[in-house]
């Protein structure tokens, strides 16, 4: 799925000013990146990134004031082509008038603000990389444990919902229920949050939906948190083998990223929240330099080489 | 994979009762059934997921299902969907 943001929902959101082009103001960005024309001004069109939003400071705007009319012309004609998206000038200044006129000709928004180029640069990459970032919808409910945010998954009525219940009873907060959207705000970074309509809801089997906000307070409850982990619960079958250890580390591969998964066997008898409250612990424990069965396999190996030091 | 496209003529869209029932029918098969609407999908599985896409009445979804009776699962979801009223 290809996101996309159009030039009238940038200009929105930094409150830009629309000098020309209005009809273009549907246009759609495809890439966080914002380009500054400086070669291109000079005359070097060979690798011109036309599909990214044209930034136009003070070193550009007084650059093109002091070419001649017909190059002038010319280089900024160039400058409009079928894939640019609109030109912003910064610092509150006026457009050149040949700019004006060939974007007004291709229906090219010319915005204009009265932030200098990099601040506002750094404003509209960082909004744009956000809008951009690759999304995706999972099954699963995501719970903030001791700062580790905890995506737990597994089939319909396996008991993702009731081991939530219960963390928030111990103290931790919910994120999401059944539907977590997640985003890829970087690269190896997901970041997930609860569908507007959803959000702070937990459906309990004989209980309906109830409100965790309302129940248990502000403190019961995030927004978005980063996906650290994954818990898959699935049923307890027989003649599978489940991790006695905790040597080998299985990975989950969402939107690009790689995170560690683990999967937990139900059956009556083993409290869900308990494991899963243990296992982010351990996570965060691991993540602070020790690991448990990593440290007691070097221990058995030393006293498997010299019995005698162990006496 | 089986899939299906259709509109959903319920009066109330998928409001809370309907959405209720389209999950308990969901609930009976035992393949993978996912409902979409525009890029978002969910799990046909699970009320909230149902509830999050906010179904209106004349909406486009379409329910796809993966499984042993995946077949008869769309087919008896598409017929709740397609009916005026429940």
């Amino acid at each position: 799925m290809a996101n996309m943001v159009t030039v009238r929902e940038v200009a929105d959101q930094f409150d830009l000013e629309i000098l020309a082009g209005e009809k273009g103001l549907s246009r759609e960005l495809i890439t966080s990146d914002l380009y500054r024309p400086g070669m291109e001004l000079a005359g070097f069109f060979t690798y011109y990134p036309a599909e990214r939003m044209q930034m136009l400071g003070r070193t550009e705007l007084t650059f093109i004031s002091g070419l001649t009319e017909k190059i002038r012309r010319e280089r900024l004609r160039f400058l409009c082509s079928e894939e640019t998206p609109c030109f912003c000038i910064t610092r509150g200044q006026e457009p050149p008038e040949e700019l004006v006129e060939e974007a007004g000709k291709r229906q090219i928004p010319i915005l204009r603000s009265g932030t200098s180029t990099t601040r506002l640069s750094s404003k509209v990459t960082n909004y744009l990389e956000k809008r951009l970032a690759p999304t995706t919808t999972m099954h699963g409910v995501l719970v903030d444990i001791y700062g580790v945010g905890v995506l737990i998954t597994g089939s319909s009525g396996i008991g993702k919902s009731e081991t939530a219940l219960e963390l928030v009873k111990r103290g931790h907060r919910l994120v999401a229920d059944d539907a977590v959207e997640i985003r890829q705000a970087e690269e190896n970074y997901l970041v997930g949050h609860a569908p507007e309509l959803i959000r702070y809801l937990l459906e309990i089997r004989g209980l309906g939906i109830i409100n965790v906000m309302t129940l248990f307070g502000a403190g019961a409850v995030r927004d978005y948190k980063r996906i650290s982990m994954v818990i898959q619960l699935e049923a307890w079958q027989e003649n599978r083998q489940y991790d006695r250890l905790g040597l080998e580390e299985d990975r989950i591969e969402i939107i690009n990223t790689s995170i560690p998964l683990l999967t937990i066997p139900v059956r009556p008898g083993r409290n869900l929240a308990v494991i899963v409250e243990v296992a982010a612990m351990n996570f965060r424990l691991k993540r602070m330099g020790y690991h448990a069965a990593q440290t007691f396999a070097q221990k058995l190996n030393q006293s498997l080489e010299d019995p005698e030091d162990f006496d | 994979m089986v899939e299906k496209t259709t509109t959903v003529n319920l009066k109330t869209g998928l409001h809370a009762r309907p959405a209720a029932l389209f999950v308990q029918k969901a609930n009976q098969f035992s393949s993978e059934i996912f409902v979409a609407k525009g890029d978002k999908k969910v799990n046909a599985k699970s009320i909230m997921g149902i509830m999050s896409l906010a179904v209106a009445n004349g909406a486009e979804i379409s329910i796809s299902a993966e499984g042993s009776d995946a077949e008869d699962a769309v087919e008896a979801l598409v017929e709740i969907v397609s009916k005026e009223e429940l």
